[in-house]
């Protein structure tokens, strides 16, 4: 039962983390909340169900998904970076009410294209892996490894590459990193559209295990939201962390607890990290 | 199908309703107020030209989005079917009828707004069609204060329970309460005593806890876990889990989004041999509520598991389920054919167990209307006692369904419940309750509140 | 200076609240009920606004407060038989301990922290009235109807949901609102509140407490918030989860800023305009909230001030 738990949980792990990452790019980079970034992850799903009925074939319909739909949502992050976040010039609270635009005209796109309905994406490969006393879906742990894949991936680019390199510096210090040529405006652009595509591939990923709908955005991001706090607001290291944390205690949590209370508790809890410790478990300094 | 027909129809289904379900529902359905058999009145054709032009306006409360609206699609479809079919028919009381439809987003808040737009900006007759429970409790203390009649199609206790207000009735779609009560007995005695519950965190997945829990006390079965999930999940192996070991009995209902996400995990968490397979040491039966599968293909991947385990229905799905003309009628006219499926997209499975209450509430206010004399809004309080004084329906066109006994106290109806086993692909009724089995004791008198 | 808006503002509100109380006679039966509606929402709003407008604090959690009000009034009426009166004096009081103890835990986070710290403990909040759904009804929620009794005014009964009564009983509340409100605004407190708003260390270097004024302003916001919930409950006789979700706490924000925050007509204005225009949306298309979202990403981009704030930028500068 425990192991079922942790099994269930390290899965829920690292599809969080995969979401989480996005936000808290964002949030270090640019120092901006990114309240659409739950409908980024929805249009993923979303895409991947166009994907998966153009191609008619699950497995085809899948490649395709994972190619395309980050590069489609990371256009439209860099869109509304440019003509809407731009704006206001990343003004914290600003980005938030224009984020939570974002979010609601996304959202109303989708259901007028894509209807109210949740609509299910085949699984590129399914089989049933047996346990002596219960099963477990093999694409959950096939999931599970291309998310970790992934986060290698974004931590890759974050150390080795140039991009990184500046995003590093923009995250330090934009003033400094502008003087020094760091091509921040480029580099705002890139990150957003970063989040955006995580998020979306995220989507990609997540969506054979549950369907797609259209009001799928609201969970992942209040969990990442929970994630990115506890981690410390702009910590990348802070966030994987906290993502297991998240999955896996949920995990254990709601098998002993009622869900409802599982989820005040867990609430209430980061809202408690946030009054003690504003910078979070994990954070490199308050802010 | 030209009137002749329609009358074959009619008295065809009558017979159907076999012997035994009119006397085990006792005297009620005797009493004079038995309807529906003169409901295809061969004048009402000349009466229509004769009437009004001015049509009875109906308010559609319509969950077109929100987490309600796989629901309100074919809510949507079946009212529109219904409301052409009485048109063509003669309308009601040779009045034509119209729908007039609004948007609440299966919010509570926005419903009750639609209650009053619909009446006072679109100045309809009568409201209708909600189902979620929450939006019902949100616009039927606005409907009571409008002083207007509206008919709900929820299966929520809330009707029953005397928690709304004499505005308020459910006349063609039975609560979960009666649902529970019709089956329960079956459950235990077919499929075992150790039952675990698993429903949604919410009212309507209490009436689920407490009556089968009542049900399971009253009948010497075991409730091994009462596990609730929250409308919100979206990843249910953690739930599983929690099923103990001495369990023989897994009884399931879900709604939302999440349901064919929630059947399968369940088959990914147990397996699919000769219904399941071993469990600790024992093996384990699956008895759902159709809510679970409602708009779900009964053969999408990952459900195969499903093969053997039992479900309720209140209409069978598919065809030879319920094989009687009225009710081949109905699926034909809004169109689904016989797997349960929309004519027109084989994909797009219907609400079965569900929507025939809208068609069947359209006929009930036509038959209230035409029996009051009801002409306009200073007629509604005899509408509603004539309604309080209907002591059941006749099964037929109007009612394919099956026959109703209502109760002018609760506002509520009792009916026939179906138990299907699913086998090679498909469901097959195995079980079919009569009105009685389902029937409980009035807990409140609308009639005795003020109109 | 101040004194001259005083009497400007309060001229201009009794003329608008004048206009609302000679509506009545003429407004057709529908647009009557959506302007007792708007009244309710706008006092909401207006409540809200006192600490986003004046207080320079944006909350993403005003409908705990909301909620808090509604719940506490609605649950003590229907389970201790207290009278409706009875009932808006607890709401009033735990609605103002509620926003007292949270103040107490959440001011001590800023700007971003402060808003997902009021997200989430309004999300806790939701979660906590559909945990205890046994007392609460959860989601479904539950109707006052038949617990609240008539109300007799000159020796006559009105029942709380008679058209009238909840027009006039909105219309109090939203000139008792605006009056209060002015006059904070304009006095001294609200002087340093506005200070806090524009800068706040420096506010804290002149000597102020900073701390407690931000509580009162939290405090005062949240506890009208719940007043206004409580008198929903009243008039509309339903409790249920939908005024505790997170979009009940969007709305308010997007009515003062669309109206203009920190102006003290401006969330009237607001919540007016996007009653009607999702009213007039949501005849057309299903999908109504499409403009809620294109509304708040203009109103942020090219009005920041709103309505109200940029008429009094451009035209007319005392207005408070």
């Amino acid at each position: 039962m425990v192991f079922l738990a942790l099994l269930d949980g390290t899965v829920t792990a690292f599809v969080l983390a995969l979401i989480a990452l996005g936000l808290s790019l964002v949030f270090g980079v640019m120092r901006i909340v990114n309240v659409a970034h739950g409908e980024f992850f929805m249009l993923g799903a979303v895409l991947s169900w166009f994907a998966y009925h153009w191609t008619g074939d699950a497995l085809w319909g899948f490649i395709l998904a994972l190619l395309v739909a980050p590069v489609i949502v990371g256009v439209i992050a860099v869109l509304s970076e440019r003509y809407i976040l731009r704006k206001v010039h990343y003004n914290p609270e600003s980005t938030i009410v224009a984020t939570i635009g974002i979010l609601y005209v996304i959202q109303q796109l989708t259901l007028m294209l894509f209807g109210p309905e949740a609509r299910p994406v085949e699984a590129p490969i399914y089989f049933r892996v047996v346990f002596p006393w219960f099963g477990y879906s093999g694409y959950k742990l096939l999931v599970a490894a291309m998310s970790g894949l992934c986060l290698c991936g974004v931590w890759i680019l974050m150390k080795r590459s140039k991009l990184g390199l500046y995003m590093r510096a923009t995250q330090q210090d934009h003033e400094i990193a502008t003087t020094f040529g760091v091509p921040t405006k480029k580099i705002y652009a890139s990150v957003f559209a970063l989040g955006g595509g995580l998020a979306a591939l995220a989507g990609v990923l997540v969506v054979p295990i549950r369907q797609a709908d259209h009001l799928m955005g609201l969970e992942p991001l209040l969990l990442s939201f929970i994630v990115v706090i506890i981690g410390g607001l702009g910590s990348l290291r802070g966030t994987i962390i906290a993502a297991f944390l998240i999955g896996i205690s949920d995990g254990i949590i709601s098998v002993f607890y009622e869900p409802t209370l599982a989820k005040m508790l867990a609430t209430l809890f980061v809202v408690m990290i946030l009054i003690i410790k504003p910078g979070g478990l994990f954070g490199e300094s308050p802010q | 199908m030209n009137k002749k027909e329609e009358e074959k129809v009619d008295q065809q289904s009558e017979l159907n309703l076999s012997r035994r379900t009119v006397l085990s529902t006792g005297a009620a359905l005797a009493g004079a107020g038995i309807i529906g058999s003169q409901l295809i009145d061969p004048a009402a054709k000349t009466a229509y030209a004769a009437g009004s032009d001015e049509p009875i306006r109906i308010g559609f409360q319509a969950h077109r989005t929100g987490i309600g609206a796989l629901y309100g699609r074919w809510y949507e479809r079946t009212t529109n079917a219904a409301a052409k079919y009485i048109n063509s028919i003669g309308g009601i009381a040779g009045r034509p009828i119209e729908i007039i439809t609004e948007d609440d987003g299966t919010d509570p808040k926005r419903g009750a707004d639609v209650v009053e737009k619909l009446a006072t900006k679109h100045k309809v007759d009568f409201v209708y069609g909600t189902l979620f429970s929450h939006v019902v409790m949100g616009s039927a203390p606005r409907a009571g204060e409008l002083k207007i009649p509206y008919f709900v199609v929820s299966e929520g206790y809330h009707v029953a329970s005397g928690a709304l207000n004499r505005y308020v009735f459910q006349p063609c779609i039975t609560d979960v309460r009666s649902q529970i009560t019709a089956v329960a007995n079956w459950i235990f005695s077919n499929l075992g005593k150790n039952v675990a519950l698993i429903y949604p965190d919410y009212a309507f997945g209490y009436d689920h806890r407490d009556y089968a829990s009542a049900a399971a006390a009253k009948s010497g079965a075991k409730i091994t876990a009462k596990i609730a999930i929250p409308p919100t999940a979206s990843s249910f192996t953690r739930y599983f889990i929690q099923i103990p070991k001495n369990t023989d009995v897994i009884y399931h209902v879900m709604v939302g989004p999440g349901v064919l996400t929630f059947v399968r995990e369940m088959g990914e968490h147990f397996g699919s041999v000769d219904v399941f397979e071993h469990y600790g040491s024992k093996h384990l039966k699956l008895f759902g509520f159709i809510d679970s599968l409602e708009g779900v293909n009964i053969n999408s991947p990952g459900l195969e598991f499903l093969d053997g385990s039992h479900f309720w229905e209140a209409m069978p799905r598919y065809a030879d389920g319920y094989p009687t003309a009225a009710e081949k009628f109905y699926r034909d006219t809004v169109g689904i054919d016989d797997s349960g499926a929309s004519k027109s997209d084989s994909k797009d499975v219907a609400a079965y167990s569900h929507m025939f209450g809208c068609w069947e509430t359209l006929f009930a206010i036509k038959e209230a209307v035409e029996q009051s004399g009801y002409k306009s809004k200073k007629d509604y309080q005899t509408l509603i006692e004539t309604f309080e004084g209907f002591s059941g329906f006749n099964e037929g066109i109007a009612h394919p369904q099956g026959s109703k006994v209502f109760s002018g106290k609760t506002h509520q109806c009792y009916g026939q419940q179906f138990v299907s086993q699913v086998k090679n692909g498909k469901f097959n009724v195995v079980h079919r309750t009569s009105i009685a089995d389902g029937m409980y004791e009035p807990e409140t008198d609308y009639t005795k509140k003020s109109l | 200076m101040r004194r001259k808006s005083l009497k400007y503002a309060l001229f201009m509100q009794g003329g608008v609240l004048l206009l609302l109380f000679l509506l009545q006679f003429f407004l057709p039966a529908y647009h009557h009920s959506s302007f007792s509606k708007i009244m309710i929402l706008a006092s909401y709003a207006i409540g809200y606004n006192f600490l986003l407008g004046y207080t320079g604090l944006m909350s993403l959690g005003h409908a705990m407060f909301f909620a808090s009000g509604m719940y506490s009034a609605g649950l003590s009426i229907f389970y201790f038989g207290f009278t409706p009166l009875e009932g808006m004096i607890f709401g009033t009081l735990f609605t103002l301990t509620v926003s007292l103890i949270f103040g107490l835990f959440a001011l001590r986070t800023k700007a971003v922290s402060f808003l997902i710290v009021t997200l989430m403990f309004g999300q806790t909040f939701y979660l906590a009235i559909l945990y205890y759904n046994e007392f609460t009804y959860g989601q479904d929620g539950f109707s006052l109807t038949d617990y609240l009794g008539t109300l007799s005014i000159l020796g006559k009964e009105y029942l709380y949901s008679d058209p009238a009564i909840r027009y006039n009983f909105a219309l109090i509340l939203l000139a008792s609102y605006l009056l209060i409100t002015t006059l904070i605004v304009l006095s001294p407190v609200g002087r340093i509140l506005i200070a806090i708003r524009e800068n706040e260390p420096r506010t804290q270097l002149l000597g102020y407490n900073v701390f407690s004024y931000k509580l009162f302003a939290l405090t005062f916001s949240g506890t009208l918030a719940g007043i206004s919930g409580a008198m929903h409950a009243l008039l509309y006789s339903y409790i249920g989860t939908t005024f505790a979700e997170i979009h009940h706490s969007i709305s308010p924000l997007l009515w003062t800023l669309l109206g203009g925050a920190g102006t003290i007509i401006g969330p009237l204005l607001g919540t007016g305009i996007m009653f009607y225009l999702i009213d007039f949306i949501s005849g057309i298309t299903s999908n109504y909230l499409l403009v809620v979202g294109v509304v708040l990403v203009l109103t942020i981009i090219w009005f920041p001030l709103g309505i109200m704030g940029t008429i009094r930028q451009k035209w007319l500068k005392w207005l408070p």
